[in-house]
């Protein structure tokens, strides 16, 4: 039995909140570079610098890369045989978010309820994640999920008979219609299959998936090279301005489904693909 | 009326803008700003509509003014405002042609804009630019000086005067009707 104890999570979320929102993850910045060379349009180039040139200084001078610094997206892997001391896991968690978002001069950028729009003033609650695995590790990643690209996110509801042309025509779709407002150059968590939650939490837990990495099984594989394709054919560019580089990554999810569902979710990320992760074993 | 090409080389320009600054302008345009402009995002807006509503002056004169749709992050010890880049222009459509008709020039954001404001943009000669998303560390070193003007219960969403230097943007809706996401689709996409 692993034992870890309710304040160093809490400490440890802090740190994750902090890191995650100052300095980002080095395959998202390779990603960056290697846009950065590729992309044909000269003021799409320009952007690109820029985003990167800013990733440097927020990591250097250790301030925000962007002003919203989102909703805390916790994602918990936690073992059979861990225990916490001392405290709850949510609570240890809510309080580390609380400390982050204070000392790191983080954005509170949450509200009570989605009608009185009533700012909770400490950034909580996150939105936490929990997955029971076997062993003894304890695995806590910390998502700062921006509204500019959440709030263009979709899910569909297809029909089988829809087939993959249609859900082709959906992601892309959603690319589109998000345009700047999503920060392009985007990285998209592609959701298929599953239930309607589950559809969308598999999208979003795409978005963690490592940028140089290709997807889970052949089929899922196939699909990112096709619609990063597509998606990179659009012309929108770095920020909309225009250029061969909308999207930096797609990363598929699939997961089996009812006979008469076809469930789709596309989760947008900008280029802030802000996360931070830490285990314990 | 002709109007000259963008050209890759920014455009420097100095606020309040006038009437002359705006019809010269074109989508696609890079452009530095200097001097004043004010912040305001979702809740501000919505505060300064329903003042209007009320037939209520609003916290500022926005004749020829430019307001920056931004949220900044709480200000670190040593620095002049903490990050501060654009947020997405869209939500802020509802509330912009009542601003555009009392006079105001500019707005920064990210994003498209809606077809009644691209259209109020014509009729009151104001342009849209678009800022750096997600660039709110760099773009914060552009920003010198922040004064409070109202709604400060609001926080991060409050009204600041900001003065700011060789801000970077680029014009994404102007006068004439030019839209600089659409010209760009339409000269990068492959069929
Ligand atoms: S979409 Fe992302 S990069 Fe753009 S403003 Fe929002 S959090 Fe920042």
């Amino acid at each position: 039995m692993k034992e870890v104890s309710a304040a160093e999570i809490t400490a440890k979320v802090a740190e994750l909140c902090i890191r995650a929102c100052t300095v980002l993850p080095p395959d998202v910045v390779a990603a960056m570079e290697s846009a950065r060379d590729l992309e044909e349009s000269a003021l799409g180039r320009e952007v690109l610098s820029r985003l990167l040139e800013n990733a440097r200084l927020a990591a250097d001078e250790s301030i925000p890369m962007c002003q919203d610094t989102g909703l805390a997206v916790v994602f918990v892997e936690m073992g059979e045989d861990v225990r916490v001391n001392d405290g709850h896991l949510r609570d240890a968690i809510a309080e580390g978010v609380r400390e982050g978002y204070e000392r790191g001069y983080l954005r509170k950028s949450v509200v009570h309820s989605p009608l009185n729009r009533c700012n909770t003033g400490d950034n909580t609650p996150p939105v936490i994640c929990t997955e029971i695995v076997p062993g003894e590790t304890l695995k806590i990643t910390v998502a700062a999920k921006g509204a500019g690209s959440e709030n263009m996110s979709r899910l569909k509801m297809m029909a089988p008979a829809d087939g993959e042309a249609a859900v082709k025509q959906f992601v892309r779709e959603t690319v589109e219609r998000a345009g700047a407002s999503a920060c392009p150059p985007v990285v998209v968590g592609v959701g298929l299959g599953g239930s309607f939650e589950q559809c969308a939490l598999i999208a979003k837990k795409a978005l963690l998936r490592p940028l140089h990495d290709s997807g889970p099984h052949p089929e899922a594989a196939k699909l990112e090279a096709e619609l990063l394709d597509a998606i990179n054919s659009t012309g929108i560019g770095p920020m909309g301005v225009g250029g061969r580089i909308t999207a930096l990554a797609v990363k598929v999810e699939t997961a089996p489904c009812h006979i008469a569902s076809m469930p789709v979710a596309v989760n947008l990320q900008c280029h802030a693909a802000r996360h931070a992760e830490h285990t314990w074993e | 009326m002709s109007v000259p090409e963008p050209s890759e080389t920014p455009v420097s320009l100095t606020t309040p803008l006038s009437d002359e600054d705006v019809l010269a302008l074109r989508a696609g345009q890079p452009v530095l700003i200097t001097g004043a402009v004010y912040t305001a995002r979702d809740a501000a807006h919505q505060r300064m509509f329903e003042a209007l509503g009320r037939g209520e002056e609003l916290p500022f004169d926005v004749r020829g003014e430019v307001i920056y749709y931004v949220g900044p992050t709480p200000t670190p010890p040593g620095h002049v405002i903490g990050a501060a880049g654009p947020t997405s222009a869209g939500r802020m459509d509802r509330y912009t042609p009542p601003l555009l008709k009392r006079g105001m020039k500019g707005m920064i954001g990210k994003g498209p804009r809606s077809e009644e404001v691209r259209e109020a943009l014509k009729r009151h000669k104001a342009v849209y630019f678009g800022g750096l998303g997600g660039a709110g560390a760099l773009l914060a070193r552009q920003i010198t000086a922040v004064e409070m003007i109202a709604y400060e219960d609001l926080g991060t969403e409050a009204i600041r005067r900001l003065e700011v230097e060789q801000f970077p943007a680029v014009v994404i809706n102007d006068c004439h009707g030019g839209d600089a996401y659409a010209e760009a689709r339409a000269r990068w996409q492959r069929v």
